[in-house]
């Protein structure tokens, strides 16, 4: 084995002898643990294309366009952090656009319908979210049943319930108060409001994950639900509790939904989910859990929401661009998997030397 | 504890001090349904001392430890810790009380740093209330540094080597106070070099007056390593030695010095030609230069314990994993490398050891899985018959016995002896002229047991070459024509019939051969 680092003096304590130092690798200093390299890709590959994209065509990267690039990322964003606390302990939660869907069509509801303020608006379509995101983390947890199906059946049920109260009704910018649309257009330090929620959002559960216990205990659950069991971690609990966050989260972004879109209605937010869970493998959320960030899966989600609009400056036909997303996502998981069997390898052939 | 005591002195088999051991652990019993896993288990750990626990596979060692760790409730028997008895209801109970296992493969989360790994749970925290990255580096760091060695705290835990995992293991015990430290064959898959430190942690944890149990199969580790020696033999305990003053031959007598109850005569059969060869065959880190042949109507038993490579070396000779070096044929003819299709159609058959994941389709009628095999012969434009599915299953399953109210039950509904024998029926219906048996009568009650071996027995009077790999010396001297015996991956003997003894296959085993004669 190699020692690269100085043997250090160990003072009194030190049983047997000297120090045996054995094995020590890369050190992971607080700069580098910010950007993992989970996370790198995805942030080069935005780079890369925003910058691509800017010298083909000025334009892109003007205060409109910028604009437009947030917004359009905004809520896909807190959609796809909501997803990553949900992925990083081993689960999925499918049901997420039909949970905006119901929200944002809540809220059209609740503005044409009643005199509420924002702030209660606000917060009645969070508590909406969360219960929605409640019941699919009892179903999970209780039943025992992969989230994969539980949430495929939510889908459905969340869709249906969409359907059946909204029948052919739709909501309209004009419905709504302009304090609540102009959330989207006016802009601080050039930032739309809705964006800057958004990164508060982003802000709060990355600090959350990275520095409360409950937070690593998501990452362990994820990595080895059987061993996070033995350690005394209540698995249940934090499970239910990421697929409730997750719902409240969406609930959110139904709320932002509804103030950056002009109508709301039965079907919004259809498919949604599936870009949502492409936007965490992106950026770096493994799909088996127990590893990525929700900073990776939000820069996941500008990257998807950015190649759209990119690939449009770029005059590439649209019917590619879906491709390419498909493409970014096997690239995302190849890369997975070429490290982890690397590492396998790495293992066995160190073990192997002895024999 | 007083730590001034060199640590190095003999102590006594009986140590003459008056305060209770750390742990003791007095007739211990565990039964699951009829099988008894556990008869007596008694074990005593002074603070301050390396104690071994020695056995054959199915000596009970796994249950003693699994009490210990508050994996199994005992049903019988008195336990306490330093005077004051215990009954633990799970693990957490055993680790509160002090007592921390270090498995061979420890489980730590591949993601999280060292750090974290070590202090899950209980993370230090800063004054907001958020884990405090930097005092926990820094505990991580005072514990490696207290233990002697040096791991980068931060790195994941994904691609430590298992030495490293170990260690990472320790220092969580240590720092959850533990008192007594339970080793469960921890040098297994450990190089030289990570032997030594891992021996140097040991010991300075027993000047520090930790107990620490040690079981191994390795004898010159036992020797070097530890104060005592406790001998387990099916079940029970046999005896405690002081280590300077017993030998290894004294302690191998005793781990296998019982009367082979029952025999397991294979019939005389005429043995022919080599049907396998195998080369020259390794697989980095699993098993090296493994040569060896099979003849025809000959039973060839691979013995060794757990862990030293045989069921490795069966599955790399079917094709199911690959190999780097060597070559394997049967008939003379090359056995394509990594491909059981191949190794069915060139004739061999492989009964696994674990027969409910590996063997059988456990929802599946019987006659679906005695069929299995056949699938493409019984089919017609592709879509299998249920007569002539039913038709060839009657066949063998009629010859080998087995009890099923119908062909159509789910194979679940049967008794291990008789699942195992429609494993052996859907093998024998491709006519193998080499078959694998691995660990054939496990979990199988005794009387099923010596209908299993006789019809092993049978198939080699019809020229098949057999292949058994069996942890249970009685089967193996009983059935077996020849003997290879594997140590750490590497075939370390082979005996004719009348060379194996229960004390030549385990001196073989536990590669002691040199240091016994």
């Amino acid at each position: 084995m190699t020692n690269t680092t100085a043997t250090k003096p160990t003072g009194g304590g030190t049983p047997g002898g000297g120090p045996v130092t054995v094995s020590t690798e890369r050190t992971t200093g607080p700069i580098a643990s910010i950007l993992r390299p989970r996370e790198l890709p995805v942030t080069i590959a935005l780079v890369v294309l925003v910058l691509v994209t800017y010298l083909a065509n000025p334009l892109f990267l003007s205060a409109q366009g910028l604009k437009d690039l947030l917004l359009n990322a905004t809520i896909m964003i807190i959609l796809a952090v909501g997803q990553a606390l949900v992925i990083i302990t081993r689960n999925v939660d499918l049901s997420v656009g039909s949970i905006l869907g119901l929200v944002a069509f809540a809220t059209g509801t609740m503005f044409a319908t009643t005199d509420l303020p924002i702030i209660a608006v606000f917060l009645i379509a969070m508590l909406l979210g969360a219960v929605l995101g409640a019941i699919n983390g009892a179903l999970v947890t209780i039943a025992k049943v992969p989230a994969l199906v539980i949430t495929l059946g939510t889908l459905y049920i969340y869709r249906g319930l969409n359907n059946a109260w909204a029948g052919g009704t739709q909501y309209f910018a004009d419905d709504r108060p302009d304090a609540f649309g102009n959330l989207s257009v006016d802009t601080v330090l050039g930032f739309p409001v809705i964006t800057l929620i958004a990164i508060v959002v982003v802000v709060i559960v990355a600090v959350y994950m990275a520095g409360a216990r409950s937070g690593r205990d998501l990452y362990a659950i994820g990595s080895d639900p059987d061993a996070a069991k033995l350690f005394g971690i209540p698995v249940g609990r934090r499970v239910f509790l990421a697929f409730l966050a997750n719902g409240l989260l969406a609930g959110l972004a139904g709320v932002l939904y509804a103030s950056r879109f002009n109508s709301v209605g039965a079907t919004t937010g259809t498919g949604m989910e599936l870009d949502v869970v492409a936007a965490a493998v992106v950026g770096g959320v493994a799909i088996f859990g127990g590893s990525g960030s929700v900073a990776g899966a939000a820069v996941g989600a500008i990257l998807l929401t950015t190649i759209t609009s990119a690939l449009t400056a770029l005059r590439v036909d649209k019917f590619w661009q879906q491709a390419i997303v498909g493409i970014l996502i096997l690239a995302a998981i190849i890369i997975d998997r070429v490290a982890s069997l690397r590492t396998a390898k790495k293992l066995r052939m160190s073990e192997a030397r002895d024999v | 504890m007083t730590i001034d005591q060199p640590a190095q002195s003999a102590q006594p088999a009986q140590p003459a001090r008056s305060a209770p051991p750390a742990l003791s652990l007095v007739g211990a019993a565990k039964t699951f349904g009829p099988v008894v896993a556990l008869a007596d288990g008694t074990i005593q750990i002074e603070a301050g001392e390396i104690h071994a626990l020695v056995g054959e596979n199915g000596a009970g060692k796994s249950t003693l430890v699994k009490i210990l760790a508050g994996l199994y409730t005992p049903d019988a028997g008195d336990f306490s810790l330093a005077g004051k008895t215990v009954a633990f209801r799970n693990v957490a109970d055993s680790k509160a009380a002090g007592i921390s296992v270090i498995y061979q493969e420890p489980t730590l989360f591949p993601d999280l740093t060292v750090a974290e790994n070590i202090f899950i749970g209980r993370q230090p925290k800063n004054a907001l209330g958020l884990i405090s990255t930097g005092a926990m580096r820094k505990a991580a760091r005072a514990l490696f540094d207290r233990l002697g060695v040096q791991i980068d705290p931060d790195r994941v835990a994904e691609g430590l080597s298992i030495a490293d995992q170990q260690i990472i293991e320790i220092a969580k015990a240590i720092s959850l106070d533990a008192k007594v430290l339970i080793m469960d064959e921890p040098t297994a898959a450990l190089s030289g070099v990570e032997v030594d430190r891992l021996f140097q942690v040991a010991r300075g944890l027993r000047e520090q007056g930790a107990g620490i149990l040690f079981i191994s199969h390795r004898f010159e580790e036992v020797f070097a390593l530890c104060d005592r020696i406790t001998v387990m033999r099916d079940g029970r305990y046999i005896a405690t030695h002081a280590t300077a003053e017993t030998t290894v031959d004294a302690i191998v007598r005793q781990m296998v010095g019982r009367d082979i109850a029952a025999l397991f005569p294979k019939q005389e059969t005429e043995v022919g030609d080599a049907v396998l060869q195998v080369d020259a065959l390794s697989r980095a880190g699993v098993f090296t230069d493994i040569s060896f042949m099979v003849r025809a109507g000959e039973i060839v038993a691979l013995a060794g314990l757990v862990g030293a490579g045989r069921t490795e070396v069966a599955r790399a000779v079917f094709g199911i994993d690959p190999y780097d070096t060597g070559r394997v044929s049967l008939g003379g003819k090359p056995v394509k490398a990594g491909d059981p299709q191949a190794a069915i159609t060139a004739g061999m058959g492989f009964v696994p050891e674990d027969r409910r994941k590996q063997g059988l389709v456990m929802d599946l009628s019987v006659a679906r899985n005695a069929t299995l095999t056949l699938r493409h012969q019984l089919a017609r434009f592709g879509i299998i018959s249920g007569k002539r599915e039913r038709e060839a299953a009657e066949g063998w399953t009629s010859r080998l016995q087995v009890k099923t109210g119908s062909q159509e039950y789910a194979v679940s509904t049967l008794s291990g002896g008789n699942q195992q024998k429609v494993v052996l029926a859907k093998w024998l219906a491709t006519e193998p002229k080499f078959l694998i048996v691995d660990e054939p009568t496990r979990g199988i009650d005794v009387g099923t047991k010596s209908e299993v071996h006789r019809l092993i027995s049978e198939l080699a009077g019809r020229g098949i070459a057999i292949l058994m790999i069996s942890s249970e010396l009685p089967e193996v001297l009983g059935m077996a024509d020849r003997v290879l015996v594997m140590h750490e991956g590497r075939i370390t003997a082979e005996l004719t019939r009348e060379e194996a003894t229960p004390e030549t296959v385990m001196h073989a085993a536990t590669g002691s051969l040199e240091g016994a004669r």
